[in-house]
């Protein structure tokens, strides 16, 4: 049988139909009046150890609601319940071997069980990992990267794409510094060479350092 | 990976577009700040096509360099990696023109 080959020009974008869901998210959480912060770091950068802290300066100042990605288990979700703030847990463990990021989809999924209308902001905290979360929009105003100074000065420079999608940049387990090789004035050039003059907070989950600049930085975002 | 899920998005792209018809390849324009693993792409559209309309088809890269306007002084400029920095005054505040593309381009199949 003779086959012809004919070409067709499709110019679809790869993550349109992700963007399409986001917005959706996005609208949903401008009807209910959330602030919504997407939060990522490599896996351990201290993202809910910083969210304890979080949740323990804020308690009945913000009203703080929490969608926690994970591949697996309610670990995190657990460590933050005891703060009863709305909270859900999403797995991504459905995809090849769990997906390592958080789509649009997967958090409208968990959407249905947090009560919205009683929440300022809304952090979701990504999947750790530093290449994947930032492809994918979720429907956040803005993204905040936790960074650790356990994970050397040149990552900026090796993952540009997270780094420049940044909003702010939480700098933490500085209480650390004095035991680590790690240059700071390095990484903050680095930071600056990918994303020009991002705001910057230095924290540590553990001393409290910083804790406070964050907490003001949040509060001031339900205006 | 990113690309597992980029590899997903691709396929799903091509065979709605197909809708039936067997393709043989598929163009996809990748700009560099995409951070996109050439290989580690191939490897997951491959892996994904299996037992899709979509199954052996070649996936065809077109890699795009970045290009940058400045916002000082309305130069362009190549930005062949970071900094991404204008190259006439050097500055930092530049808008991004090319480089950040990723989208199916087209599709070739069998009438």
């Amino acid at each position: 049988m003779h086959r012809t080959a004919v070409k067709q020009v499709v110019m679809e974008g790869v993550l349109d139909a992700n963007d399409a869901l986001a917005q959706a998210n996005r609208d949903r959480f401008d009807g209910a009046g959330n602030y919504v912060i997407n939060m990522m770091s490599s896996p351990g950068a201290g993202k809910t150890a910083l969210l304890e802290s979080t949740l323990e300066r804020l308690r009945g100042k913000l009203r703080l609601g929490i969608l926690e990605g994970d591949v697996q288990t309610t670990l995190d979700a657990d460590r933050l319940a005891r703060f009863h703030v709305p909270l859900v847990q999403v797995n991504t463990d459905p995809g090849f071997g769990g997906e390592c990021h958080l789509d649009a989809n997967m958090v409208r999924s968990g959407l249905s069980e947090l009560a919205l209308d009683e929440i300022d902001v809304l952090v979701i905290e990504n999947v750790g990992n530093l290449v994947c979360p930032a492809e994918f929009k979720v429907g956040e105003d803005a993204r905040v990267m936790v960074y650790s100074v356990t994970e050397g000065e040149e990552k900026p420079l090796k993952y540009p794409l997270m780094f420049r999608s940044a909003d702010l940049v939480l700098v933490n387990k500085v209480d650390l510094l004095e035991h680590l090789d790690f240059d700071l004035e390095q990484f903050l050039g680095n930071l600056d060479a990918v994303n020009p003059g991002v705001e910057r907070i230095l924290t540590s989950a553990r001393t409290g350092q910083g804790v406070e600049e964050w907490c003001s930085w949040l509060d001031r975002r339900k205006d | 990976m990113h690309e597992m899920a980029i590899a997903e998005s691709v396929v799903r792209i091509a065979g709605q577009h197909a809708n039936g018809r067997r393709v043989t390849k598929v163009y996809l324009n990748v700009g560099h700040l995409r951070q996109v693993v050439p290989s580690a792409l191939t490897f997951g559209f491959e892996l994904v096509a299996q037992g899709t309309s979509i199954e052996g088809a070649e996936l065809a890269l077109e890699q795009i360099p970045a290009l940058g306007k400045c916002r000082a002084c309305g130069a362009e400029s190549q930005l062949p990696g970071f900094p991404l920095q204008c190259r006439d005054c050097g500055g930092f505040d530049l808008k991004i023109i090319e480089g950040e593309e990723l989208y199916v381009e087209s599709l070739e199949m069998e009438e």
